[in-house]
């Protein structure tokens, strides 16, 4: 109980310290030399109040403490202690919390952290933030307090949903987090440097860093939830392009597209108008996506509590940011059109041009396939699905010219460019296209469009591979990154047009047969753990290349909430993933089994762990 | 350098006779399609609920039946309404679904072509 | 000049987003079916749920009369919320009540009728759950006001007091 006196009062502290800072900001702003230790020490003070709420939060998750409505609805005595802390942040309220953490733990480290700027610009950003933060405080505080009384003190919670139950899902909101909330220093930044006109290439240089923090971050947040979506939803998918997903990724094509942006203004002072509206955008689609799944608009999987009143909130609080950004961007941002503004056709400026378009455009089909159905929906009442389909269209055609472009941009010089090498490019073309053709010479579907698809990742994987041995690592980090995407790509093909598999109704002791595999449901067995009770049913598995592997998938009975879910066993090996689940059909003695081989999974993931390495190494990298 | 080449080459075809446990690819087709009307945001091939399982037999009896991939798509909309089909279908209230990302790119495509210089 | 059209222009898309998706925040977004169309009774194959003689869907349903289609099973907790509504229903003999039997296990079944009485005038069986997707059901319980062989109303859910008085003031 004290716990959430102490937290409560902690949020109300915290937010009086915003309003302090406010302030001292706005009455002191053009005589800043008394700022700077009092500002620094009131922007600690407010992180340290915000770390004390978050840890009285995980302390009565902790010793379930059940007063605590919060704890109450989310939480249960039987739960594992790792999963009770995890728990923590794995509701509306507590997930809040964490972005409080986030957001005063970023710029407080940006304070402290960022030299050679002028004071001005530090304490601009520090105001914008600072909307941002108390405009959060009074969002929790108001209507998602995370520390709300229950009386009378119930004995038992209503626990936690089991599929939530998951390492892979207990550090994902955070990592996502450091990155999605992450890039709201960049957008109060941005703005502060917009008003003070000091967009430049050494601006461009000081962010930079922030930009790839959040980047890392955000990409490996993604991941992190593709994986756990992967060994616990579904039939081994890991993309299912749900609003939640594709709320995820719009920041994230954003941040991408604006991490390119900076590397060419770190250098010319080009592109400028780009910079600061993708780095307001990447924030405002954050917010959008809070808006989008918190407030009941739309039907996801990954749903919070919904709640209109908390909707509304941040629907105007986001409007309110928009309607900021766009004023501060048109009032005090002058395009310098005298610099003549053409660009050589072939050139590194222009491919970078070129990426911005085909991002737009990928951005512009996820966030209107998000968001259409809403619109339809008020304006004529029909309601409509857009759901894999859609977004497989539009996009999949359009990798085809981006994968070739991503492999031949980063050849490109400055200013104006010839192609040298043109011999092997051109050859490296006709090997992808061949090796293309090869692999897919079976198949009889699509075969056309698969192949150039594949041609063109294969492209792009060659390209990127010679220049890792060739340069000797002048830009290292791109590389990377590149060679990452383009195995991103493929694996996700490969996976996607030679993955198979058998459904069928078994009994104990039954098997099944077909040409290539035999499935043997060997017998059942029972185990009790701690919340919940399992069916675990094993099978003896033989394909036809003689080899035989015994899976164990589960059915677990939790005892609160009362929920039955199935566990599949995945045996992963590099070249693919073995994975089967159970499941029992309402009033029948038979289990209905699913097995699947999915190739190149694992691929997926060191994918996307490559291109995330790739930033790391750019974040790191010393300026010579 | 082509001896890399070479040993990627071979690596690549390598792993492609894979063991495929193939079954019923077109009725995983169509209920991937298909949304299951009483969960959250899942297809009738992701989901486990009494709906879905009943609509997973009615799609293997109406392809017995002989009746082709949209004919079974028509079906289950005329039942359950626009809103049980993922992909949707182009019509009144679609065209901007469909045409507006496509727009974007050609607009994109125009003030990009507009700044720059084509000969050398 | 430009720069200022520019920014109203931008202003008034994002304000005519804003009030949009303020009212997509009224309105649910759950979507329920438009429960009053008029439509025609599916022709179907079943069983009877006692004896197990084949039916026909026009066996069951005679053009001019006033039917109630209940979907239960024994294993759905709302059904036996709802079933001694049906049963007084029957009492009345205003309407006639058919029972769908779903997914459910014979033995089952027939204590769940034995123990909270039957109110339906015929029963038959839908093993596989295929029967009530050609009713358009999404699943238990789910009822079916019928007359002239459409389809009337649809009741998603168990039926309640409300929701009977309202039938019956419809079928006068």
């Amino acid at each position: 109980m004290i716990y959430s006196l102490v937290g409560h009062y902690s949020l109300i502290l915290g937010l009086i310290i915003g309003l302090i800072i406010f302030y001292f900001s706005f009455k002191n702003f053009n005589n800043l030399n008394l700022l700077d230790t009092k500002i620094l020490s009131f922007t600690f003070l407010q992180l340290f109040f915000v770390f004390i709420s978050f840890l009285c939060l995980i302390f009565s998750f902790i010793i379930s403490d059940f007063s605590n409505e919060t704890v109450f609805n989310n939480s249960h005595t039987t739960k594992p202690l790792f999963y009770k802390i995890s728990g923590t942040w794995g509701n509306h309220e507590g997930s809040l919390l964490l972005w409080l953490l986030v957001l005063t733990l970023f710029i407080f480290v940006f304070l402290i952290r960022t030299k050679n700027q002028p004071i001005k610009y530090k304490i601009l950003t520090l105001v914008f933030q600072q909307i941002i933060i108390i405009g959060f405080f009074i969002f929790l505080i108001k209507t998602s307090n995370p520390f709300n009384y229950l009386f009378p003190i119930p004995e038992e919670g209503l626990g936690l949903n089991p599929i939530l139950q998951d390492p892979a899902l207990a550090i994902h909101p955070p990592i996502l987090y450091l990155g999605y909330v992450g890039s709201s220093i960049i957008f109060s930044s941005v703005l502060a440097a917009t008003s003070l006109k000091m967009i430049s290439t050494s601006w461009a240089s000081h962010i930079k860093k922030w930009v790839l923090i959040s980047w890392i971050f955000l990409t490996l947040g993604i991941l992190l939830g593709s994986i756990w979506a992967y060994y616990e939803l579904g039939w081994g998918g890991f993309w299912f392009w749900d609003p939640v997903e594709n709320v995820s990724l719009m920041p994230w094509l954003a941040l991408t597209t604006l991490l390119h942006c900076i590397l060419v203004l770190e250098k010319k002072s080009i592109l400028t108008s780009w910079v600061i509206i993708l780095s307001i955008a990447t924030f405002t689609l954050s917010m959008c996506g809070t808006f989008l799944v918190r407030s009941g608009i739309l039907n996801s999987v990954h749903t919070f509590a919904n709640d209109p009143e908390r909707g509304l909130f941040i629907l105007v609080f986001l409007f309110v940011l928009i309607f900021l950004s766009i004023f501060i961007f048109f009032f005090f941002h002058k395009d310098d059109r005298k610099k003549s503004f053409s660009l050589f056709w072939l050139s590194k400026e222009t491919s970078i041009l070129i990426n911005n378009w085909f991002m737009m455009y990928f951005l512009s089909v996820v966030l209107i396939g998000t968001v259409y159905p809403i619109f339809l929906d008020v304006i004529s009442s029909e309601k409509i699905s857009v759901g894999p389909p859609f977004y497989h269209k539009l996009i999949i055609p359009f990798l085809i010219p981006f994968l070739f472009m991503m492999a031949i941009g980063p050849k490109l010089k400055w200013i104006k460019s010839q192609l040298e090498d043109k011999i092997y490019l051109i050859s490296l073309l006709f090997i992808s296209f061949l090796l293309a053709f090869l692999i897919l010479k079976n198949f009889n579907q699509n075969i056309l469009l698969n192949t150039i698809l594949i041609s063109s990742a294969l492209y792009l994987f060659f390209i990127t591979l010679r220049d890792f041995f060739i340069k000797k690592y002048k830009n290292i980090s791109q590389n990377i990154a590149h060679f990452g995407f383009s195995l991103l790509i493929l694996s996700i093909l490969f996976n996607n047009l030679f993955s198979s598999e058998i459904i069928t109704n078994l009994k104990v002791g039954e098997t099944f047969q077909n040409s290539k595999t035999k499935i043997v449901f060997d017998s059942v067995n029972q185990k009790k753990e701690q919340n919940y009770n399992s069916i675990i049913a094993n099978f003896y598995i033989y394909n036809s290349n003689g080899e035989e592997d015994k899976f164990s998938p589960e059915l677990r009975i939790y005892n609160q909430p009362v929920i039955v879910t199935s566990e599949a066993d995945i045996k992963t090996t590099l070249t693919s993933d073995k994975f089967i689940v159970i499941n029992l059909v309402q009033n029948q003695d038979f289990f209905n089994v699913r097995y699947q081989v999915k190739p190149f999974m694992l691929w997926i993931w060191i994918s996307v762990i490559l291109i995330s390495f790739g930033g790391l190494i750019s974040f790191f990298k010393k300026k010579l | 350098m082509n001896v890399l080449k070479i040993t990627l080459i071979i690596f690549l075809l390598l792993p492609f006779s894979f063991i495929k446990a193939d079954e019923q690819d077109k009725q995983n087709k169509i209920t991937k399609n298909l949304r299951c009307l009483i969960c959250q945001g899942q297809s009738v091939y992701d989901s486990d609920s009494e709906f879905a399982n009943s609509l997973k037999t009615l799609v293997d009896k109406k392809l017995e039946e002989g009746l082709s991939e949209d004919q079974i798509y028509e079906y289950f909309k005329d039942k359950y309404g626009e809103w049980i089909l993922y992909d949707p279908k182009l019509n009144k209230n679609t065209y901007i679904l469909w045409l507006l990302p496509l727009f974007i790119f050609l607009i994109g495509g125009a003030i990009i072509a507009k700044s720059l210089i084509i000969k050398k | 000049m430009k720069k200022k059209l520019l920014s109203f222009f931008m202003v008034l898309v994002f304000g005519v987003i804003f009030i949009i998706f303020y009212k997509g925040l009224e309105d649910s977004n759950i979507y329920t079916p438009n429960i009053n169309i008029k439509n025609e009774i599916p022709v179907f194959k079943s069983r009877d749920f006692y004896s197990g003689i084949s039916l026909n869907s026009s066996d069951i349903f005679e053009f001019d009369k006033t039917y109630l289609l209940n979907i239960w099973s024994s294993w759905c907790v709302p059904c036996r919320q709802e079933h001694p509504l049906l049963v007084d229903l029957k009492e009345e003999g205003k309407i006639n009540i058919i029972g769908m039997n779903y997914k459910d296990n014979r033995k089952n079944a027939e204590n769940f009728l034995q123990d909270l009485g039957n109110p339906y005038k015929e029963v038959f069986i839908d093993l596989d759950g295929t029967i009530a997707i050609e009713w358009g059901a999404y699943g238990v319980p789910e009822s079916f006001l019928i007359h002239n062989n459409k389809i009337i109303k649809k009741y998603i859910g168990p039926l309640n007091q409300q929701l009977i008085y309202e039938m019956k003031l419809l079928v006068k």
